[in-house]
């Protein structure tokens, strides 16, 4: 459904991307792992149309998407959760939720049924839907952010390290998401740094270093082999 | 000149529970550690564990909330940049620093001359042979002196970031700080990068932030472990791998 | 003479109108700089084009009104197509170039007010005559009527932001313009709307003060000056600041009328600036942030 084929990508003179190939079919959850500064985020970015590559390709169900703007890539089906979460500070939590559910084409019934389903899965939102963001807690923003993401009905979400900085309490509720989206059918992209977290949701995993994929194997096999993930991701 | 100056037995630089809070948040607890001489010391640590924020304190950038700095045997903690750097702490950045409208040479030159006779605005700049000198020599341990004459903005990222290295040489320091020196270079790039720094390591002691870990492996003589700001473990690098609590940190298992 | 306290009250109600009418300009400058970073140097000339389109509207059909419409959707239109043609292409390069930009579009549009009607002063016949007895004084109802009508649209314009689905838009495009586009919101669409909804309450400001003052291609420059020390003084991009601060700068000049000449008071403005600079440069009206 979407694949990356040779990507390349500069900040200014920066090369941060050289050359990532990357596929998530329809419905599958792709752990991408790697040390900080490796390009993970950038990938993403690069996704969603809010960096341009300078190389190669990148196709989202037959249909090529390289440099298209990041609003048209939301209306594709694509939605991202970035790493700082940046939720509308000064707008309520149910505005922020709107952001993504007043789009051209979804009726009022369908509004509803959105909201309720998402106020099922994150009661505490449905408790402050009238507090600005700002005022949430990290864990609070983070569900937050990604409820935003599912106003958008995607195909797939970019998961920017969603764990970080959070509780294990909270990092447990974001493997339930994680499961429920799965299960809802909606593919997902996951950075993270927790490597246990990716290897348990991921059905694939690519491992990313400087700028490249070094490593792809399906999940199992890398639950039980370690050496890889240490060599790559350990000291 | 260098080396030498100042205390000569004792750590170059040794820190007493250098702490700084952001409002609420702690960013470097407590730190304590100290460099002898000549060393290469690497800092890592996962993300969020305070490496650049105590890399800003050494370096004057930040003002540490306590705690204190000793260069040479000298506490240096609040001091601002220029001043560190007039102490023998000189610095590279993440963003580079360079002239980009003027040749290579013109940019180490320019260090150089900053160090030597910085008030003296009145002589022509090619009177003073010394400087010029010094210079090329700069040039060479960084491997840019083909290209001394080429325009700093016509240099590709990973020399710019080489470049950078060259200008923190060339104020002559006894400790070089350098803030993730091969980020966003390719493997070539950062292998040179490596060569390079070894070169210099002979005549100055160093620190360096990084990520890569196979510049740091490769290149420290001990590695500092910081997680949530604090010292976790430090060691050689064979130590630091088999270390199960700095795996931990870094796998979150 | 009348006594002091009489005067401060007349200068007060005086403040407050200029000050309504600033903020019409005002709040139109602020949301621009809020969500595109625009620094816009003409739009003192929008507010001096509107008046004279207004003139010349109320010249043919009679009806003040009807001008102070025509004006508003005119310039906001002209508004639009001049972000599309000569700020959009802009976007994302150093401030300096769209401070130039917006500098070298206000001395084309003063020369073209120029050469479009001529160098006299134009003066428009307010709607409303009538005056009522204060102090010593017989004050124009139109006076009042400027300073209510000021109010009902930036009125409108809070809760067009508030509450309508343009108006999160736009409120989430302020806050943070990248992520705004990842939901899927047109943000470059919004630029256009945004800019013409500035333009447009920019020209009704000037049909409003038309017949307080001549208009002459030159007002431009008074206007574009004071509010840009509101921007300042109320916090960039903040709309409730740029109101008060509105209303704070006017009745500062106000009262230092009473003791300076009228041309001189405008001082008080400056100094608020500088003060504000100085001491509290996120706007006098903005909590400092931690």
């Amino acid at each position: 459904m979407l694949t990356l084929d040779n990507i390349h990508t500069y900040y200014g003179k920066s090369h941060i991307l050289h050359g990532v190939s990357i596929e998530v079919r329809a419905g599958e959850v792709v752990g991408l792992l790697g040390r900080n500064g490796v390009g993970k985020s950038t990938t993403l970015k690069t996704v969603m149309g809010l960096v341009r590559p300078s190389d190669g390709s990148i196709t989202f169900e037959g249909r090529e998407i390289g440099g298209m703007a990041a609003h048209h890539v939301a209306h594709l089906g694509i939605a991202w959760v970035p790493e700082d979460r940046r939720i509308f500070r000064l707008l309520s939590v149910m505005e922020n939720l709107r952001t993504g559910l007043d789009r051209p084409g979804v009726t009022e019934a369908r509004r509803t049924e959105l909201l309720d389903k998402v106020y099922a899965s994150f009661p505490v939102l449905a408790e402050r839907r009238n507090q600005a963001g700002g005022t949430l807690s990290g864990g609070e923003q983070q569900m937050l952010a990604i409820a935003r993401a599912m106003m958008l009905e995607p195909k797939i979400i970019l998961l920017d390290e969603p764990t970080e900085g959070l509780m294990p309490r909270m990092v447990s509720q974001i493997r339930e998401i994680i499961d429920l989206l799965h299960r809802d059918g909606v593919a997902i992209l996951l950075v993270e740094q927790n490597v246990p977290l990716t290897l348990e949701a991921s059905d694939r995993v690519y491992i990313m270093e400087k700028g490249v994929v070094r490593h792809h194997a399906p999940a199992a096999d890398l639950r039980a082999n370690h050496a890889v993930i240490h060599q790559f991701l350990g000291v | 000149m260098e080396g030498g100056r100042g205390a000569a037995s004792g750590p170059i630089l040794r820190t007493e529970g250098l702490t700084m809070r952001f409002g609420g948040l702690t960013a470097v607890n407590k730190v304590s550690i100290a460099i002898p001489r000549g060393e290469i010391r690497a800092i890592i640590g996962p993300n969020g564990a305070g490496k650049s924020t105590f890399f800003n304190c050494l370096t004057g950038v930040l003002q540490p909330t306590s705690g204190r700095i000793f260069l040479n045997g000298e506490d240096v903690a609040g001091l601002p940049p220029n001043k560190v750097s007039h102490k023998g702490l000189a610095r590279s950045y993440q963003i580079t620093n360079i002239l980009p409208g003027a040749s290579v040479l013109e940019n180490v030159r320019i260090a150089a001359q900053s160090r030597r006779h910085a008030w003296n605005m009145v002589r022509n700049r090619f009177s003073f042979p010394d400087v010029m000198d010094r210079a090329r020599a700069v040039l060479d341990s960084v491997g840019l002196r083909e290209q001394e004459d080429e325009l700093a903005a016509n240099l590709s990222h990973g020399a710019q970031r080489n470049l950078e290295i060259g200008i923190a040489l060339a104020t002559e320091p006894q400790l070089l700080c350098l803030d993730e020196p091969t980020a966003g270079m390719s493997v070539s790039e950062t292998r040179t990068t490596v060569e390079l720094v070894r070169r210099i390591a002979k005549d100055l002691t160093v620190v360096i932030v990084e990520h890569d870990m196979e510049v740091v492996m490769g290149l420290a003589k001990t590695i500092t472990v910081l997680h949530y700001g604090e010292v976790l473990a430090e060691g050689t690098p064979a130590q630091i791998q088999a270390n199960p609590r700095v795996q931990e940190v870094y796998l979150k298992t | 003479m009348g006594l002091p306290l009489e005067q401060i009250i007349i200068q007060t109600i005086n403040g407050l109108v200029n000050g309504m009418i600033l903020a019409l300009v005002a709040s139109g400058l602020t949301l621009i700089f809020g969500i595109m970073d625009v620094v816009n140097f003409a739009h003192g000339e929008l507010v001096m084009l509107g008046a004279f389109v207004g003139a010349t509207t109320l010249g043919v059909t009679g009806n003040f009104w009807l001008a102070l419409m025509a004006a508003t959707l005119a310039i906001a239109a002209f508004g639009a197509i001049l972000q599309v043609s000569t700020l959009r292409p802009l976007l994302g390069r150093d401030p300096l170039t769209t401070i130039l930009a917006t500098f070298g579009i206000s001395l084309v549009l003063q020369k073209y007010a120029l050469w479009q009607w001529g160098p006299s002063a134009r003066k428009l016949q307010e709607p409303i005559t009538g005056q009522f007895s204060l102090f010593y004084l017989q004050y124009p109802w139109y006076r009042i009527a400027t300073a209510l009508i000021s109010a009902a649209i930036i009125g409108a314009l809070y809760l067009f932001l508030r509450y309508g689905k343009y108006g999160i838009w736009i409120r989430a495009a302020m806050q943070d313009r990248v992520m705004a586009q990842a939901m899927g919101i047109p943000v470059p669409s919004l630029h256009i709307g945004v800019f013409a909804i500035g333009a447009g309450m920019a020209a009704a400001s000037g049909v409003l003060f038309g017949p307080l003052a001549g208009v002459t291609q030159n007002i431009g420059a008074d206007f574009t000056l004071r509010a840009f020390i509101v921007v300042v003084v109320g916090g960039m991009g903040n709309l409730g600041g740029s109101i008060l601060a509105s209303i704070f700068i006017s009745l500062l000049e106000a009262y230092a009328s009473l003791i300076v000449s009228p041309s001189q008071a405008v001082i008080v403005s400056f100094v608020a600036l500088i003060l504000t600079l100085l001491f509290r440069p996120t706007g006098l009206f903005v909590p400092t942030p931690k």
